[in-house]
Formats: C-alpha cells, sequence, structure tokens
C-alpha cells in the first residue's frame, strides 16, 4: 500500500495541495500538517476586511472542516513536525510520532520578520501574520488612539488604511526613501504616498527606528533615530518575514533564501517539493532564482506539484501576479519588474487610474496597475504567453491592449 | 428569519440548493458547503475569476450591472464568456435572488 503525500504546513499552499491531488485523481492517503490551531484560512483579508469587521473567522475559511473528512484528506491541526527522515521516508512530530511518506510537500510558509531593536518586546509591538495575531491586533487597533506602523510594504500599508479608516491617528515609519519601494515604480510609491497623506496619515520617508520606549511595560513613544518621537499606544511592525527553511536545513536539502527547487519545485530529493513563501525557485519571467510570497504563487505551485504526484509533472511556469488594497484603490502588479531597462505610463497618476508598463530588452517583464483591472488581466495575458507589445504601444491609450494577445 | 435558497447546478448537472443568508455572496453560499465547481482562489476579492457561473436568465434582471472590475475578470475566464456569465463573488444575496439558479462552468482554471 501507498505510504501517501504528507504536507507540511496548512497554509494556503498547503491547503490547495491536498485539494489539488484530490482534483487530480490521487486516491492515496494524504496528510496534511499545521502548525496553527485554525482549520486553514485565508491570509489576506486579515489586514483587511477582518480587522475592519467586515469579515470573521468563519468566513475566512477557505473550507469548511467538513469538506476535510469528505475529501478523506487527514488535517493534523496544531502540530509541527520537528524533523524529516529522509533515509526512512518519514516525517516525525514534536509529539514523537512518526508519519510516512511516499512524497513529502514542505509548504512550511514564513515568520515575520523581528524588529532588532530596544524596547520591541514590549506589550503593544504587534505583528501579522496568522489569524490569531490578526484577532489580536483587530482589539489592539480598536482601543488604541495613535498608532505607529513600522514598515511601509504592503502590510504595513494595508494595516495603516484600516486604522485610518476606523478613525485612529496613525504615521508609517519607512526606512527606504519611497514606500514599497521593493515592488513598485517610483510613480507608484508616490501616488500611494500622497494617498495615505491626504487622508490623514503621516507618512516619514527614509525614517528609522531606533528605539521604543514603554510606559510601565506597555509601549508609548517610538523613537526614530533623528531623535523625533512619536506618541504610540499600538506599534504594527510589518517589515517582511523569513522563510522557514530549518526543517529542510536539517534534513540536508539545499537552503538558502528559502528552500531551494529545480523547475519542477523538487527539494534535490525526487520525494520532496517545496513550494509558496518558503520556496526559492528558477523563475523563467525574471530569468533568476526568486521566493515569491503570494496567493497566486502559493495555489499555482500547490496545483503544478499536486499534477506531479498524481503523474502528470510539468515544470512551474506560471506567470506571477499580487494585490494589495488600500483603503477603495486597488493596487496590482503583473510580472516580475527585476532587471528592467524602460518603462512607459498608461493613464494619469493625477485621475487615480494609471499602469506602469516596465521592459528587459525590449519585452515586456512587469506592469503595475492602480485602479486599472483591465491593464493588469491584459498584463499577465501579455506576459504570461510572451507576446510582443511596444513602449508606445503601452502608452497609447487609443491601443486596445486586448488586440495584442491570443485569446487562451 | 428569511433565508433565501439558492440552486447551484454542476456542469454534471448535479443540483445543490443552498441556504444562503443575506449579504452572503453567491460564491460563499458554494464554499461554505464545500460545493466544488466554485474555487475561489483569491477568496472573493475579484482578482482571479475562478467563481465563474451562468446566471438564469429570468434572474439577469436583478443583478447589479457589470462594473470595469469584474467585466476585466469575466474577460479571463477559464470557460467561454456568455451574456449571462458573472462572477459569484459579485452577487451578493437580496430577499428577491430567492430561487436564484446558477449553473457552473465545466472548469474554472
Amino acid at each position: 500500500m501507498s505510504d501517501g503525500v504528507v504536507i507540511v504546513g496548512g497554509g494556503q499552499a498547503g491547503f490547495q495541495t491536498a485539494f489539488s491531488l484530490r482534483a487530480e485523481g490521487y486516491e492515496g492517503p494524504v496528510t496534511l500538517i499545521g502548525e496553527e490551531p485554525h482549520v486553514p484560512y485565508q491570509r489576506p483579508p486579515l489586514s483587511k476586511a477582518f480587522v475592519l469587521g467586515k469579515q470573521n473567522q468563519a468566513n475566512i475559511l477557505l473550507r469548511p472542516e467538513s469538506y476535510y473528512l469528505d475529501r478523506n484528506i487527514r488535517f493534523l491541526p496544531g502540530e509541527r513536525v520537528a524533523a524529516i527522515e529522509t533515509p526512512e521516508h518519514r516525517a516525525r512530530l514534536d509529539s514523537g510520532a512518526a508519519i510516512p511518506y511516499d512524497s513529502l510537500v514542505l509548504a512550511a510558509g514564513a515568520r515575520n520578520r523581528v524588529l532588532p531593536i530596544a524596547g520591541a518586546q514590549l506589550d503593544g509591538v504587534c505583528y501579522l501574520r496568522t489569524l490569531t495575531e490578526a484577532i489580536e491586533l483587530k482589539q489592539r487597533i480598536e482601543q488604541a488612539q495613535q498608532i505607529v506602523v513600522v514598515g511601509g510594504g504592503f502590510i504595513g500599508l494595508e494595516i495603516a488604511a484600516s486604522a485610518r479608516t476606523l478613525g485612529k491617528e496613525v504615521a508609517v515609519i519607512e526606512a527606504l526613501p519611497r514606500l514599497m519601494a521593493r515592488v513598485v515604480a517610483p510613480v507608484v510609491s508616490s501616488f500611494f504616498n500622497r494617498s495615505h497623506q491626504s487622508r490623514g496619515v503621516e507618512v516619514l520617508l527614509g525614517a528609522k527606528v531606533r528605539e521604543i520606549r514603554g510606559d510601565h511595560g506597555k509601549a508609548s513613544e517610538v523613537i526614530l533615530d533623528d531623535d523625533s518621537i512619536r506618541r504610540a499606544d499600538l506599534v504594527v511592525v510589518g517589515i517582511g518575514i523569513v522563510p522557514n527553511t530549518e526543517l529542510a536545513q536539517l534534513a540536508g536539502l539545499p537552503s538558502g533564501n528559502g528552500i531551494g527547487v529545480d523547475e519542477f519545485l523538487q527539494a534535490g530529493d525526487p520525494r520532496i517539493y517545496a513550494i509558496g513563501d518558503c520556496a526559492e525557485y528558477p523563475n523563467p519571467f525574471a530569468g533568476s532564482r526568486v521566493r515569491l510570497e503570494s496567493v497566486q504563487n502559493a495555489v499555482d505551485q500547490a496545483v503544478c506539484v499536486a499534477k506531479a504526484i498524481a503523474g502528470k509533472g510539468g515544470p512551474y511556469r506560471a506567470a506571477p501576479w499580487f494585490w494589495s488594497d488600500q483603503y477603495e484603490i486597488r493596487l496590482q502588479l503583473a510580472g516580475l519588474p527585476a532587471g528592467h531597462d524602460f518603462t512607459a505610463v498608461r493613464g494619469q497618476p493625477e485621475d487615480g487610474k494609471f499602469s506602469v508598463f516596465y521592459f528587459r530588452d525590449g519585452r515586456l517583464c512587469a506592469v503595475d496597475s492602480v485602479n486599472r483591472p483591465a491593464d493588469h488581466m491584459a498584463a499577465r495575458k501579455l506576459i504570461g504567453n510572451g507576446e510582443a507589445i511596444t513602449p508606445e504601444q503601452a502608452a497609447d491609450e487609443s491601443v486596445n491592449l486586448k488586440s495584442l494577445y491570443r485569446i487562451a | 428569519m428569511f433565508v433565501p435558497k439558492i440552486t447551484y447546478i454542476s456542469f454534471q448537472e448535479e443540483v445543490f440548493e443552498i441556504d444562503v443568508p443575506v449579504g452572503e455572496s453567491v460564491m460563499e453560499g458554494a464554499v461554505r458547503n464545500g460545493i466544488d465547481g466554485i474555487v475561489a482562489e483569491c477568496g472573493g476579492s475579484c482578482l482571479c475569476a475562478t467563481c465563474h457561473v451562468y446566471v438564469d436568465e429570468k434572474f439577469l434582471p436583478l443583478l447589479p450591472a457589470v462594473d470595469e472590475e469584474q467585466d476585466a475578470m469575466l474577460d479571463s475566464t477559464a470557460c467561454e464568456r456568455l451574456p449571462n456569465s458573472r462572477l459569484s463573488c459579485q452577487i451578493k444575496v437580496r430577499p428577491e435572488l430567492d430561487g436564484l439558479i446558477v449553473r457552473m462552468p465545466e472548469y474554472q482554471k
């Protein structure tokens, strides 16, 4: 009898692997092991609809608990895998139990990068990745008046937008000279800077937090590098994540900035795959190895691995896309801009609707869209299919982008 | 309290009649009840076009107009877009929609 598939990690990637295996006709045992106590849920709403109270714990579940039973998925919540015993093909749990596998999928995710400064341990310094953290953060935002957000990336800015929408005083502190600097074009950074400031959020760029001071053990003020002080009864830190590579390292599998996998998402062992936030893979669109943190990447890699295990394998080639919602503004990214040498803008930032098209060696490699969903969908197709488009066509709103790609 | 009934019909003609409370989306009603055929990869944010349904013609006048965002997504459905194509995450259930019938496409991706 087959030992089946063990999936380490109950986030979006792990969840998707389990159910895609069934959808692909895989009939062996499937065990999904999650460290969190919850049935797998969606993370994207946590910083938005969840803290705003528009969605609750029940309606962010990816699927109801009964669905796991119906499809014969053995789900083990609140369990940690201590080691992968590769010679014996089994996963060893903290509890001591061993689960044998034919294939093992590391969908181990990541953890929050911790702010390495004095006072970061104080009560009232929060992070956001898990539902448990979101439940606490929601409560703390409700009770807070002055909130300092450390980090002007997606998570920090989404939390800032939610907190401001709830009427709180909010300051965002970003170490780099512009917002979301790693992922969007300067014109997009400026647009979001204005959008936050016009709604009353204080945005400090090129600013570093030196220390958090407390009052009776509770965070009360944030000291910046230039000695200026921001009062805060809540500090939310969103400065990135660290991939969970330790299990792979311990098992002697390749790992650096993520668990190193090949184009089939195999981690240096024909029985072991790594997917989602924890995996670093060769990306044909970037022309280099990348580690992506997104729902799209988690889902599409899970489907790719489920197919491989079900005997229908192939290389992973999905075009990346991302999104962030801040206030009523929707930011959508397609492709990867690394190494671009030219950009063209379609539409006007002043109208609140525009896209930035990035070119590398004359080929479209990425598009940032602000409130232009049609541009974004066209970009996914153009980039995914490797279609030709010139910067002039991209900037010319009379050119219908849909006419430039083959339908399906 | 009155809870509207929504009928989901799979490509294989299986029929599921589900109580979907007012305010919930047609997509959420399907996901919460574990109906295959609606994937909803993005969780209802109008971003992935994997909750595509064909709405029974007689209910079309009761639905809000397709906005720019949904229109862009409907251009990217895995199965053919028809005039009665909608994303089920964008159909919020109201009392008038009691009895709504939606058909699910053969595949969503």
